[in-house]
């Protein structure tokens, strides 16, 4: 384990690329036996940190000190050697091989060994996964694993590599609430056992309840870092977007005007007798732990599985869909959870992305009227606040905020009646968040239906004014947010009322 | 304990077994004589070619790629070894093996470069990789069939390690080039089990990042893999030659989709990562069967292709279809 007091010092790093500057000198001191959260908005250098980290990218300027020892040169292999383990995003398992092998085969690698050797791996496993109070079947493939578990094997991978310092890249994105405060109490652990533990996050919440000292970094600078007690939420949210950021609730003023009504909807398996109406201003919000049916709902109102049995009316007119056409031609539109796979073509301009649901418009006898779209979607880029250069850049080059604003720009340009949004802030920054909450407010106004499907509790408190819970498929409760608190919603939802 | 038992007897290998036990009775009620030695010895020699493709083709697919250029690397290989060794009157079928191991291997060597520095789609640059060796061969090397094989290697296929006669006379034998494909299939099990490079290469085939971000040389693993595809082709096609004591430049030719439909109903996953030495046997054997014993069931010879094709599609959905469900089930 750790045995200097301090791990890692990072003094005055600098990394640029070509004339960009990711990092203009940036201070950072993280000690053993304690939990750093590292915050920040997308594209503020976070990612170029861990990297310089782990070696894999090499500082232009700046020096790195490791248990005191000045470092010249990082390369990931020396990196890991001196205990540094990264457990990024998507976890890098194999979903193909079992759980024990995953858990081995760093290790195997990095003590260059030529022959696998099931039973050590195995026992390996276990012992890792003792450590970590982890049950699983060491002999399953890791494919049949829930994200959480794929995030434990994960885990077990790095610290049975000697880890002395675990940084774990937004370890939480994709796990519920229950699963979060298992992985707290896990890390919890590793700290008590003196690990130095670096976690990359932005949601207040989660860091208030696991860090011990905060870092915020902001345009490759560290603009604060101190004990978590030095940050009310005020000062944290104006660290991280230099600018304050309203935090208000959403209280619709009361319409009549019915949008939508669901009555009995079911679908085998994923839902069951499924009622809710949603009036004009309304912004409905649909939650549940993972597996509950949050999601297949709103798979079934844009026809990709749709429902079996039930009634769809929306203003005032039954609808019945089928197929993703059915609800397109309703005017529904729907931001998937995944934007990256499912919501945006990476590779093409920001304006074949904005006219990707509404093409049919712009085609004239000729062709296409490249103009037009491209004045759309420049339109779009203003209205909702992204900040690209041109509407030609490659959708790549923006951050998961200004993405996730062209994927509800994209549904916008269809003039939608209903736009049902999966987790629409996931991966997205605190001050793009905002944005975002901002437009769907706009837009619940002018008599457009909003549904969220989220489990973020936060986002949903301040953002709905009508909740649905979800348990079993179930609905086990409407309620309307009122000035119901976090905690009372996480109650609720863990009861199932 | 009972769930595991449960999984055992689920496994895509054990399917096969059943499907190829079925075929034995059913076959075997219709004609008593192919439950006996004479078929075995028949499929082994049936199954010898393919057997040695397959191993291949498993290799490949498990390591997420797929490499359609083996019968025309196998084609160029042993073809041009032919008319070398017959134009310098070379007897020893050593230096023959080695010439088209060293032939197969730089064709393999140029599947990998395409594949893991240019990165080129596996089946695209096996595709062109298969024409322009198919069409070097015709080209430069002719159209001719020889069967003036020289004396000593052709006396390789009057090897045979069993010989067998039946009730009626007829003589059965085992050549002693089977050999080739069961040190391939010891080999290939022991080196995909219990070795790192073997780990390798479910790794890459499971997700090549993360394999990259363990540690391993991903192009190194690919290079291995391509290389020592073509290696076996070349000695494939050589075998072949020898044991039909004829060289046809075209011989080989179309083999691949039987290839790969062995080694998918044997439970390789196309999409990489899933595979076993065990399963791919089985999905030869099942094929012979099919291709050499139908005519027992009274089913005529042209039907064959129909339920060869028959089983490639069934086969291929039911590994696809199981994967879909595991994807979709209940994760722990």
């Amino acid at each position: 384990m750790c045995m200097a007091d301090t791990f890692l010092k990072l003094d005055h790093v600098k990394k640029y690329f070509g004339g960009v500057k990711a990092l203009k000198g940036v201070s950072l001191e993280v000690k053993c036996g304690e939990i750093h959260c590292l915050a920040g908005e997308n594209g503020c250098g976070k990612s170029t940190l861990i990297k310089v980290i782990s070696g894999a990218h090499n500082a232009t300027e700046g020096e790195i000190y490791i248990e005191g020892k000045r470092i010249d040169k990082l390369t990931p292999i020396d990196s890991i050697r001196m205990g540094i383990q990264v457990i990024y995003q998507d976890f890098a398992v194999f979903p193909n091989l079992s759980v024990a092998e995953n858990i081995a085969m760093n290790h195997a690698l990095m003590t260059g060994a030529k022959k696998m050797k099931w039973k050590e791996a195995r026992e390996l496993a276990l012992h890792a996964m003792e450590q970590i109070g982890a049950h699983m079947d060491p002999d399953i493939l890791v494919e049949r694993l829930s994200v959480a578990n794929k995030q434990m094997v994960a885990i077990c991978r790095a610290i049975i590599n000697d880890a002395k310092l675990l940084i774990l890249d937004e370890p939480t994105t994709a796990l519920t609430a229950n699963e979060v405060e298992k992985l707290n109490i896990i890390i919890r652990n590793l700290k008590e056992k003196g690990m130095a533990i670096v976690i990359v996050n932005h949601k207040l919440d989660e860091i208030y309840r696991i860090a011990d000292r905060l870092t915020i970094l902001r345009n490759g600078e560290n603009v604060a870092t101190g004990m978590i007690e030095e940050f009310d939420r005020a000062r944290f949210v104006k660290c991280l977007t230099g600018h304050e950021v309203a935090d208000d609730i959403y209280r619709p003023e009361y319409f009549e005007e019915e949008i939508v009504k669901v009555e009995n909807l079911t679908k085998k398996g994923a839902f069951e007798n499924v009622n809710f109406t949603l009036r004009k201003g309304d912004v409905l919000g649909i939650t549940g732990l993972l597996g509950s049916g949050r999601g297949e709902i709103g798979d079934a109102l844009f026809g990709l599985a749709p429902a079996e049995t039930g009634t769809i009316t929306l203003n005032g007119k039954k609808i019945e869909i089928r197929s993703v056409q059915d609800a397109m031609k309703y005017k529904i539109g729907y931001v998937p959870e995944d934007r990256l796979t499912q919501g945006l073509f990476m590779d093409r301009s920001i304006c074949q992305n904005t006219v990707a649901a509404s093409i049919g418009r712009y085609m004239e006898k000729t062709g296409l009227d490249h103009k037009k779209m491209k004045e759309v979607t420049w339109q779009w880029i203003k209205t909702i606040g992204c900040a690209a250069s041109s509407s030609e850049a490659m959708m790549r080059t923006l951050s998961g905020g200004n993405a996730q604003k062209m994927v509800i720009a994209k549904w916008l340009n269809t003039e939608p009646s209903l736009l049902i949004l999966n987790g629409p802030t996931v991966g997205v920054d605190v001050g793009s968040k905002a944005d975002i909450h901002t437009i769907l407010h706009e837009l619940a106004k002018k008599g457009i239906g909003i549904m969220i499907i989220s489990d973020d509790l936060n986002e949903l408190i301040h953002n709905c004014n009508k909740l649905i819970i979800m348990k079993n498929g179930q609905t086990s409760g409407i309620i309307e947010t009122g000035d119901m608190s976090e905690a009372e919603l996480t109650g609720l939802l863990n009861s199932g009322m | 304990m009972n769930k595991k038992v449960k999984q055992i007897l689920t496994t895509n290998e054990i399917i096969v077994v059943y499907i190829i036990i079925a075929l034995c009775i059913l076959i075997g009620i219709v004609n008593p004589v192919f439950l006996g030695m004479s078929t075995a010895i028949t499929l082994s020699r049936a199954m010898l070619i393919t057997l040695i493709f397959a191993i291949c083709e498993m290799v490949v697919i498990i390591s997420g790629g797929i490499d359609v250029s083996f019968p025309a690397v196998a084609c160029i290989a042993m073809y041009s070894t032919i008319r070398f060794v017959i134009a310098f009157g070379i007897e020893s079928p050593i230096f023959a093996y080695g010439m088209v191991a060293l032939i197969g291997l730089a064709f393999g060597a140029l599947n990998a470069y395409l594949i893991a520095k240019i990165k080129l789609p596996p089946l695209i640059a096996t595709l062109g990789v298969s024409s322009v060796a198919n069409g070097a061969t015709l080209a430069f090397l002719g159209t001719k069939e020889i069967s003036n094989i020289p004396e000593k290697m052709d006396a390789l296929s009057k090897v045979f390690l069993i010989s067998y006669t039946n009730s009626q006379g007829i003589t059965y034998q085992l050549t002693a080039l089977i050999l080739i494909p069961v040190s391939m299939i010891i080999v290939a099990y022991y080196v995909l089990k219990y070795t790192m490079l073997g780990r390798g290469i479910y790794a890459i085939g499971g997700d090549k990042n993360a394999a990259r971000i363990a540690g391993f040389n991903v192009t190194r693993i690919q290079f291995i893999v391509y290389m020592s595809s073509g290696l076996f082709a070349g000695i494939g096609g050589l075998t072949y030659t020898i044991l039909m004591r004829q060289a046809s430049p075209q011989s080989l030719m179309g083999s691949e989709m039987m290839v790969i439909a062995a080694v998918v109903v044997g439970g390789t996953r196309i999409t990489g990562g899933h595979g076993t030495v065990i399963g791919t046997i089985l999905g030869v054997l099942l094929i012979a069967i099919v291709q050499n014993n139908l005519i027992m069931l009274g089913i005529p010879t042209h039907f064959q292709t129909f339920v060869v094709g028959l089983i490639i599609v069934i086969g291929t959905s039911i590994t696809s279809l199981r994967a879909k469900k595991i994807a979709n089930s209940a994760k722990v």
